[in-house]
C-alpha cells in the first residue's frame, strides 16, 4: 500500500531523528513562510538534534525561544494570521500542557470562529524511553485529538516522519505532530521518500487474517514484534499503522476486521479514553456484525510513567505483553 | 557593641560559615560520585549537577528550620542536604532503590519529601512557585507563624508564566516565599539575551512589589548574608522576598552535555569562580578554619558519600511484581488497569 520510491541512495541509513531534520530543511529551502521556534534549537540543534546546522543556514528563520510554551504558541499563531507557517518545537511533548491554552483553545476555535485559517505544526517530541520518568514521557494525542480544529499526526516510520511533517506545514490547520523518541535513533531506512499516503490513510504495516491490530506510533513496532512471534505458530496477525489518530482512518481499520473477525487496539498513552477506546467505540457502532470476539485494547497502566526502568517496561505495553493480549483474542 | 558581644557574633559568624561550607563540600562530594556512577553506566535517566551553585543553595538551606516549606530545583543538592535530606536517600533515588523516598518510581532531581515540606518538583518550571505559596497559605489559615518557605528556579524558569503568577499572587497574598533565583547564565543552551531583556532580572522584584536582593553567587559569605537576611524578613511577616545571584553552571545541562557552547570569555570572568575555592580562602584567611582541617572534613564527606553508595546499591529495585500499580490514595475509586 505505502508507496516508497526511494530517490536518492543515501550510503549512510537515515533515522528516524534525521529525517524531521531533513523535512524541515526542506521546508526552509522552499518555503519563505516556514519558521522554526523553541527552546535551544539555534545554534544547540535542540536538546535531540533535530534542528542542528539549521539556524546557521537559514539565518534568523530558527530561533531559540525564552521557556514560555504559552507565549511560544500564541506568536506561532499570531505569526500564522499574517501568513507564515511557523513550526514550534516543544523540548518534549510534557511540556506542552504549559501551551495547552493557547493550542485547544485558540489555535483550534481560530479558523471555526473567524474563517481565518491557522497552519502552524507543533512538534512534540513524545512517549517514553528509559529512565525519562513521569514528565519526560508522556503521550498526548489524545489530549489533542479530542478538541475539534486539531489535525494530529502520529509517524511511526521514517518515511512518514518526514512526508508527514512536509505535509504537516502545507496543512492549513494546526497539527500535532508527536515523534517519538523511542524512534528517533531505532529506526533506519535507506531513503527518503517523494511519494507517500495523505494524511488520513492508515497502513497496513503487515497483512493477516487472523486478528487485527490497529496501532500507532512507537507501539506499532512492538506490535510487528508480535506479530512476527505469533507466525511462528502459524498465526496471520494484520497490523494497521493509523499513521494520523485525527482523522483516524475508521474504513482502514473496518476492512481489516472484515478480514480478521477480532480486534486488539494499541497504544503507549494512559488507558482512560485515549486513541484505543476511539477505535473500539469506531468498531463497536459501526462494525459490530464483523466481530466474532469482544474487541480488546491494550494501553500503559493507569499511573504516571515511572522513572525505572523495571517498572516502565511494564508500564507501557511491549511485544510481550501484546502477546499475551492477543493469545487471549485469539482464544475468545 | 561591647568586645564580648563583638566575639559573640563573630563565633555564630563562623559557626554559620562552617556549617555552610561543610554542605557545600557534601554536595560536592556527593555529585561527583553521582557523575562518576553515571559514567560507568550506573545511573538510568539523567544526572543534573549543581556545581558552583553549592554556596548560594547551602545559604538557603541553612537558612530554613525545621518546619519550613522548601522546593527546590534541579541544582540544589546542598541546600536538600542542608535541609535534613539524608545522603542515603539522594542517593537511592539516583539508584532507583525501592527503600528511597521515591521507590523508584520518580528519580534524580524529582526527588523529595513533601510530609514534611521538602516539596518533590515537577519538571515543568516555574510550577512550584505557586505551590509553596500554597503550603505557606495554608500554614497561615491554621494559624502557624514563622514559617518560611523558599523556592529555587533559574533565569530560564523565570520566563514562565508559572513563575510570575506564582509570585505575583504570593506578593498579593504577602506571603513569606523567598524566591532564589540562580542567574548562571545559561538556560540548557540558551544564553540571558535569549531568555529575558530587562538589564538584570532583580529589576523584576519592583515590578511584583517585593524587595529585591542582588549578590554574587561566587562569594559564600555573600551568599549567607544575603539569603539568612531574606528569609529572616520573610519570617519576620515582611512578604515574598527576591534574592538573584549571578553564576555560572560549571557542569554541563546534565551529564550528558558537554556544554561546548559555554563562552570561554564567561569560565574565566569573576562569576566562573568555583565557591567552593573560594569559600576555602575565605575560611582559612579569617582565621576560621586550617587547610588540614577543611581536608578533613573532605575525607569525612567523602567516607559519608562512600557509605551510602554501598548501602543504596545494595538495596532491592523495584519489582513490577509487587509495585503497587495505582495512582491514587482512595483506593476505592481506582479502577485498576483491565484495559
Ligand atoms: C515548562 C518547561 N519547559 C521546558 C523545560 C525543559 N527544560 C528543563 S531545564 C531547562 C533549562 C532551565 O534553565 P534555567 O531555568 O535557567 O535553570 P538552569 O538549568 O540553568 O539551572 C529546560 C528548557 C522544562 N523543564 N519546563
Amino acid at each position: 500500500m505505502f508507496q516508497n520510491q526511494p530517490t536518492t541512495r543515501a550510503s549512510a541509513a537515515i533515522t528516524y531523528l534525521e529525517a524531521i531534520r531533513a523535512a524541515q530543511h526542506k521546508l526552509l529551502t522552499d518555503d519563505p513562510r516556514v519558521f522554526i521556534y523553541g527552546q535551544d534549537i539555534a545554534d544547540f540543534g535542540g536538546a535531540f538534534k533535530a534542528t542542528k546546522g539549521l539556524a546557521k543556514e537559514f539565518p534568523g528563520r530558527v530561533l531559540d525561544s525564552p521557556i514560555s510554551e504559552d507565549a511560544q504558541v500564541g506568536m506561532a499563531i499570531g505569526a500564522a494570521i499574517e501568513g507564515m507557517r511557523p513550526i514550534i518545537e516543544m523540548q518534549f511533548a510534557d511540556f506542552s500542557t504549559c501551551g495547552y491554552t493557547q493550542i485547544v483553545q485558540h489555535a483550534a476555535t481560530l479558523h471555526w470562529r473567524t474563517g481565518v485559517p491557522c497552519p502552524i505544526v507543533i512538534r512534540l517530541p513524545s512517549g517514553g524511553t528509559a529512565g525519562a520518568g513521569p514528565f519526560h514521557s508522556q503521550s498526548m494525542e489524545a489530549l489533542y485529538a479530542h478538541y475539534p480544529g486539531i489535525v494530529v499526526m502520529t509517524p511511526a516510520t521514517v518515511e512518514d516522519a518526514y512526508t508527514m511533517l512536509l505535509e504537516a506545514v502545507e496543512i492549513d490547520d494546526p497539527v500535532i505532530f508527536c515523534e517519538h523518541k523511542y524512534l528517533y535513533y531505532h529506526l533506519k531506512a535507506d531513503a527518503l521518500p517523494t511519494v507517500a499516503l495523505p494524511t488520513g490513510k492508515a497502513r497496513v504495516a503487515r497483512p493477516g487474517r487472523d486478528a487485527t491490530i490497529a496501532t500507532y506510533s512507537a507501539m506499532v513496532h512492538e506490535s510487528l514484534a508480535c506479530a512476527a512471534e505469533l507466525a511462528k505458530e502459524g498465526w496471520e496477525i494484520e497490523v494497521i499503522d493509523l499513521r494520523s489518530v485525527k482523522p483516524l482512518d475508521t474504513d482502514t481499520i473496518l476492512a481489516s476486521v472484515s478480514r480478521t473477525g477480532r480486534l486488539l487496539a494499541v497504544g503507549e498513552a494512559f488507558p482512560w479514553g485515549g486513541v484505543t477506546a476511539e477505535i473500539v467505540a469506531r468498531v463497536a457502532t459501526e462494525g459490530f456484525d464483523l466481530l466474532d470476539a469482544p474487541p480488546m485494547r491494550l494501553n500503559a497502566k493507569d499511573t504516571p510513567v515511572p522513572y525505572h526502568p523495571n517498572l516502565w517496561g511494564t508500564h507501557r505495553p511491549t511485544a510481550t505483553s501484546i502477546i499475551a493480549a492477543m493469545r487471549r483474542l485469539l482464544k475468545a | 557593641m561591647s568586645q564580648a558581644r563583638a566575639s559573640q557574633s563573630a563565633d555564630k559568624n563562623q559557626e554559620r560559615y562552617l556549617a555552610v561550607y561543610r554542605w557545600m563540600l557534601l554536595s560536592r562530594v556527593l555529585e561527583e560520585k553521582l557523575s562518576s556512577l553515571y559514567r560507568g553506566g550506573k545511573i538510568t535517566g539523567g544526572v543534573f549537577l549543581g556545581r558552583g551553585q553549592e554556596a548560594l543553595s547551602a545559604s538557603l538551606g541553612t537558612a530554613l528550620r525545621k518546619g519550613d516549606i522548601f522546593a527546590p530545583l534541579i541544582r540544589d543538592m546542598a541546600g536538600r542536604l542542608a535541609f535534613g535530606e539524608t545522603v542515603l536517600n539522594a542517593t537511592r533515588t539516583y539508584l532507583g532503590s525501592r527503600l528511597g523516598p521515591m521507590r523508584g518510581r520518580d528519580g534524580n532531581i524529582h526527588r523529595g519529601e513533601p510530609a514534611r515540606g521538602y516539596y518533590a518538583m515537577i519538571s515543568h518550571l516555574g510550577a512550584m512557585v505557586s505551590a509553596v505559596a500554597g503550603g505557606l497559605f495554608a500554614r497561615r489559615l491554621r494559624g502557624e507563624t514563622g514559617v518560611v518557605g523558599a523556592t529555587c528556579v533559574g533565569e530560564g524558569a523565570t520566563s514562565t508564566g508559572s513563575f510570575h503568577e506564582g509570585l505575583n499572587m504570593a506578593a498579593v497574598e504577602k506571603l513569606p516565599l523567598v524566591v532564589i533565583v540562580a542567574n548562571n547564565q545559561y538556560a540548557y543552551s540558551t544564553v540571558n539575551a535569549r531568555q529575558y531583556a530587562c538589564a538584570d532580572l532583580v529589576q523584576r522584584a519592583a515590578g511584583y512589589g517585593v524587595p529585591g536582593y542582588k549578590i554574587d553567587g561566587t562569594d559564600p559569605s555573600a551568599c549567607i548574608e544575603v539569603v539568612h537576611e531574606a528569609v529572616a524578613r520573610a519570617r519576620a511577616g515582611e512578604g515574598p522576598q527576591m534574592v538573584v545571584a549571578d553564576l555560572l553552571r560549571l557542569v554541563g545541562h546534565g551529564e550528558h552535555d558537554d556544554f561546548n557552547y559555554m563562552s570561554h570569555a564567561l569560565k574565566v570572568s569573576p562569576i566562573g569562580r568555583d565557591s567552593l575555592d573560594v569559600a576555602r580562602d575565605q575560611l582559612t584567611t579569617a582565621g576560621w578554619a586550617t587547610p588540614a582541617q577543611l581536608d578533613a572534613m573532605r575525607d569525612q564527606a567523602a567516607a559519608e558519600v562512600e557509605e551510602a553508595c554501598g548501602t543504596a546499591i545494595r538495596e532491592p529495585l523495584p519489582d513490577p511484581n509487587t509495585e503497587d500499580w495505582c495512582a491514587i490514595h482512595t483506593r476505592r475509586l481506582a479502577e485498576g488497569n483491565q484495559l
